[in-house]
């Protein structure tokens, strides 16, 4: 097994019709597009493995089609599906055996007041919950190679040890989201209630945070088997009770590569950076430019700065349209961890640019100087070559982005 | 008994549109079409055993609404992608 290396970037892109990669240069100057893979399944999640760079791994379904994952051990050029999706355990029967499929439907029913009981099942039905959606893809520690996890709508969290073929709950996860009131919802993905941003600490494999849209940061220090919420400080303007531990927002949280104490969140409600150490949010996204504000889904920090994030601001006022704010699509920087952020909008569109970023539809490289890059709601994938300071539209007219990963080749 | 496959499903059977399936039940039958083309059933049903939001089974002429209804060899099913919109 070999680390991603070489001197071109590769972008692996995620869309809501298909996968396509985007390798440029050894500059960076020019980009060749190849794709489509899957051709009108949407790829939520589309990743390298940096432990690897031949095994390659896409979360996906089609829009009759229930979800699963596909996997590839030749860097992309051939794949296979997944012979054990991601799944929840089925539920037992009363006595002990088979269950009924048509008592499912029935206590589905109950529970959804009357709806038809075809798939979901995570509502009101704790031991009946069936994978809608395979959200996220993160891969497992440097120690454990072809070991990943996946995040689900409904929330669950699954684990493959065979680099993708076979999964099987995180038990500890799926049973404290069953147990814990308000973790066990379900919407439309990717907007709804879903489970995202697992994050593995590099000094150790059983230290493990999983964020839970509409539920809120977790983390685990025995590998997933007990879990306790990481909320403090952060604002959920839904919650009765500003101390709750649970029922935030988080769109996205991550953990700086240079420091796995340092925690950056865009979040519902605003953006927070935390010290580990705090044990505390703290919402640094007061210091965003007010008729600008401080909502949107992603979050990426520098490859080796601790104190530099970037973010890419939508509109979150009145109905919340999510786009950009007065149509002017800009990113945002911080070099001091949040205390103040510069506006950076050379080359995008200066008017009518209603356009946004989705959770994962935003990454940089490991380049000097670092590339930042974006994919749209509007199918255009737009890259920066001075670390965020300006933007060139790399391609356009692609199905709507869902996630950008960058490697190397 | 003769299983009509929708396009969506076709890149499990090689391209076939109708194969040759097992089973005295639906669940049966799928268990039996998931051997011969492995993965197709879970695209299908869930892990509850519930078909799929967007999924129809037809038996001859009538749908089906589980997984436990009975089959008999002369019988033909048809796998529906359920028209949804959009």
């Amino acid at each position: 097994m070999a680390k991603p290396q070489g001197n071109h970037v590769q972008l692996l892109i995620g869309t809501r019709k298909g996968a396509f990669t985007l390798t440029s240069d050894p500059v960076r100057s020019t980009w060749k597009l190849e794709g489509p893979l899957y051709l009108g399944h949407i790829v939520y999640h589309y990743m390298v493995d940096p432990r690897d760079a031949s095994s390659q791994i896409m979360a996906m379904k089609a829009g009759h089609l229930g979800p699963t994952v596909f996997f590839s051990k030749d860097g992309g050029k051939t794949w296979k599906e997944s012979s054990k999706p991601p799944q929840f355990p089925k539920a037992v029967a009363d006595d002990g055996g088979k269950p009924d499929p048509d008592k499912n439907i029935a206590e589905m029913e109950a529970a959804k007041g009357g709806e038809t009981g075809k798939e979901g099942g995570a509502e009101g039905k704790k031991d009946g919950s069936a994978v809608s959606v395979v959200f996220w893809l993160s891969p497992g520690h440097e120690s454990q190679p072809n070991v990943w996890y996946a995040g689900s709508a409904p929330p669950g969290m699954f684990i493959t040890t065979d680099g993708g073929d076979t999964w099987t709950p995180v038990e500890g996860f799926n049973k404290y989201c069953q147990d814990t009131d308000g973790l066990h919802g379900e919407g439309e993905t990717p907007g709804g209630q879903l489970t995202h941003s697992i994050l593995i600490d590099p000094r150790d494999p059983n230290h493990m945070y999983v964020s839970i849209s509409v539920g809120g940061t977790f983390e685990s220090y025995d590998a997933g088997a007990t879990w306790k919420p990481l909320n403090k400080g952060v604002e959920a303007e839904w919650l009765p009770d500003p101390e709750a531990e649970h029922g935030h927002d988080p769109h996205f949280v991550v953990m700086h590569p240079a420091d796995p104490d340092r925690l950056y969140q865009q979040n519902h409600c605003g953006i927070y950076r935390m010290d580990r150490k705090d044990g505390k949010w703290i919402r640094v996204g007061n210091n965003m430019p007010k008729e600008i504000g401080d909502i949107g889904f992603p979050i990426v920090t520098h490859p080796h700065d601790v104190n530099r994030a970037w973010v890419f601001p939508m509109d979150g006022t009145t109905v919340w349209p999510r786009t950009s704010p007065g149509g002017r699509p800009a990113v945002y920087e911080t070099t001091d961890a949040g205390e103040t952020w510069h506006r950076h909008d050379l080359g995008l569109p200066t008017e009518h640019g209603y356009f946004t970023v989705k959770r994962q539809a935003m990454c940089a490289d490991a380049q000097l100087p670092m590339g930042l890059y974006f994919g749209t709601t509007g199918g255009e994938i737009w890259g920066s070559l001075d670390e965020g300071k300006s933007f060139d539209c790399i391609v356009r007219h692609l199905p709507e982005i869902y996630s950008i990963t960058a490697t190397l080749v | 008994m003769l299983v009509h496959i929708p396009s969506p499903l076709r890149s499990y059977t090689n391209g076939a549109s109708k194969v040759e399936a097992e089973g005295a039940s639906v669940d049966e039958m799928l268990d039996h079409l998931d051997k011969q083309f492995p993965g197709i059933k879970f695209r299908m049903i869930d892990e509850q055993s519930r078909m799929r939001q967007h999924i129809r089974i037809f038996v001859n002429k009538d749908t089906v609404e589980t997984v436990k209804a009975p089959l008999k060899s002369s019988d033909e099913v048809r796998i529906i992608c359920a028209l949804s919109g959009g």
